[in-house]
């Protein structure tokens, strides 16, 4: 393949960029989208205190949870951790930090800070303590909003069905979710992809990342862990 | 049907009256995941999943899975003629634009106001609120399917809640396996009955004061 924007990458290269105490975000939904390939090099390379940002902790075995259950991460910011108990535990022996964001709101506020929005208005969880504790208020229009901030991470991973070497991506059904935001998020952004296909290949009306956001493309080795449903 | 029978599909069967052609519809895992079984076979329902699924269809068979379309439980599914898939933004922005018609949900706990408490106990499982108090808050209709009593015997609606709350005066609809109740300004209303319970019964299972309509409905499927 042509790598004209030189941003097919090896993983071996995109791995440098990967260090102890970063803030690292993650595309997924109960593993559903998380990059495979990328996570078992951050695993091997024994990366470790870091903070975590995306939509939950995956499962034990699956996802970002391979990470969290081998003690690699000091913080996550999730708006869930029930699928994966080796969270839960790490949370209550004090040895993982866990910050709840309702799902939406985690969402926008990364989408927020993939477009270059210091923060956004929200009446989500007003009546929560634990949503609403020490964020500032805003009253408009004499409604009363929490100001939730943004989010942006210093590496974003990702992962899509295709990209071209520009780093246009398109994803895979449900395997969407996160990630065209959290693409966004990053200083630097990873996309792990399923295939990458010649420029000019993939359909221009059809690309949902613009490969501007995009920094290192790296082929997937797939996913190579058990679902819970199989 | 008889009593502990299949009083799951007995509330999803009720609850599956509340939707009408059109709709844009989200459910819970538990109960709530029967209810399409029991929908006409040409209503067109826009099942909504947090996840990014809009038009969501049934299981797959078995050998059929795709691991990139799963619900919003990590669960295989398919996709209905007019789905779509988005992001997680977009789909939340659905929720909260107020173009979810329904949410149907499980829950610990249902107070007389409609105050919601499906997301923690404390010291036990604190598993986080995902999507859950977007839909309580932002979809026009929160329907919740639950036993009338938990596992030890003792009344999930309450005077007041005590579980932390997912989010307060949200629930518009309550289903058991003993009644229906409608949530209003001024309390629970109990509307319909499903035999053999009687008034009694769910006067002792409940322990908040709540009125009843005029005709209350006895519903035998």
């Amino acid at each position: 393949m042509e790598n004209p924007f030189g941003k097919i990458t090896a993983l071996e290269d995109v791995l440098k960029l990967f260090f102890n105490g970063m803030t690292l975000m993650f595309g997924g939904f109960g593993g559903v989208g998380t990059p495979p390939t990328l996570i078992d090099a951050i695993l091997e390379k024994g990366v470790e205190k870091l903070t975590l940002i995306g939509n939950d902790t995956g499962f034990p075995h699956i996802g970002i949870g391979k990470l969290v259950s081998q003690e690699r991460a000091i913080k996550v910011i999730a708006s869930h951790i029930g699928s994966n108990p080796i969270a839960g535990k790490l949370m209550h022996e004090g040895k993982l930090e866990v910050e709840f964001s309702p799902q939406g709101i985690l969402a926008e506020r990364i989408r927020a800070g993939g477009v270059g929005l210091p923060a956004i208005l929200s009446d989500i969880g007003m009546d929560n303590e634990l949503v609403s504790k020490n964020k500032p208020h805003f009253f408009l229009n004499g409604k009363d909003y929490l100001i939730e901030t943004a989010l942006t991470a210093e590496v974003s991973i990702v992962y899509a069905k295709k990209a071209d070497p520009y780093g246009n991506l398109i994803y895979d059904k449900s395997a969407r979710n996160t990630n065209p935001l959290v693409a966004m998020a990053g200083d630097i952004t990873i996309a792990e992809v399923e295939e990458i296909v010649p420029l000019g290949s993939l359909n221009p009306d059809e690309i949902i990342t613009p490969g501007v956001f995009v920094d290192h493309i790296i082929p997937s080795k797939g996913v190579n862990w058990k679902w819970a449903w199989e | 049907m008889g009593l502990g029978v299949d009083f799951r599909n007995t509330i999803a069967r009720r609850a599956a009256e509340e939707i009408t052609n059109g709709m844009v519809v989200n459910l819970g895992i538990g109960i709530p995941s029967l209810v399409p079984n029991h929908l006409p076979k040409d209503m067109m329902v826009m099942f909504h999943a947090e996840n990014g699924i809009t038009g969501m269809g049934p299981s797959p068979e078995k050998g059929m899975e795709d691991e990139n379309l799963c619900n919003a439980g990590g669960f295989p599914v398919t996709l209905n003629q007019g789905g779509s898939y988005c992001d997680s933004a977009i789909s939340f922005g659905m929720i909260r634009r107020g173009r979810v018609d329904i949410t149907i949900l499980g829950s610990l706990q249902v107070s007389q106001q409609g105050d919601l408490a499906n997301w923690i106990v404390p010291g036990k499982k604190v598993p986080g609120m995902g999507g859950a108090m977007e839909l309580a808050q932002k979809a026009r209709k929160v329907i919740v399917l639950m036993n009338h009593c938990d596992k030890a015997g003792k009344p999930k609606i309450l005077t007041s809640c005590t579980l932390p709350l997912t989010s307060t005066a949200c629930v518009d609809m309550i289903i058991t396996e003993l009644a229906v109740f409608k949530v209003t300004p001024e309390g629970l209303i109990l509307t319909e009955l499903f035999p053999p319970y009687d008034l009694q019964e769910v006067i002792n299972k409940t322990e908040c004061a709540f009125t009843t309509c005029d005709v209350v409905r006895k519903i035998s499927y």
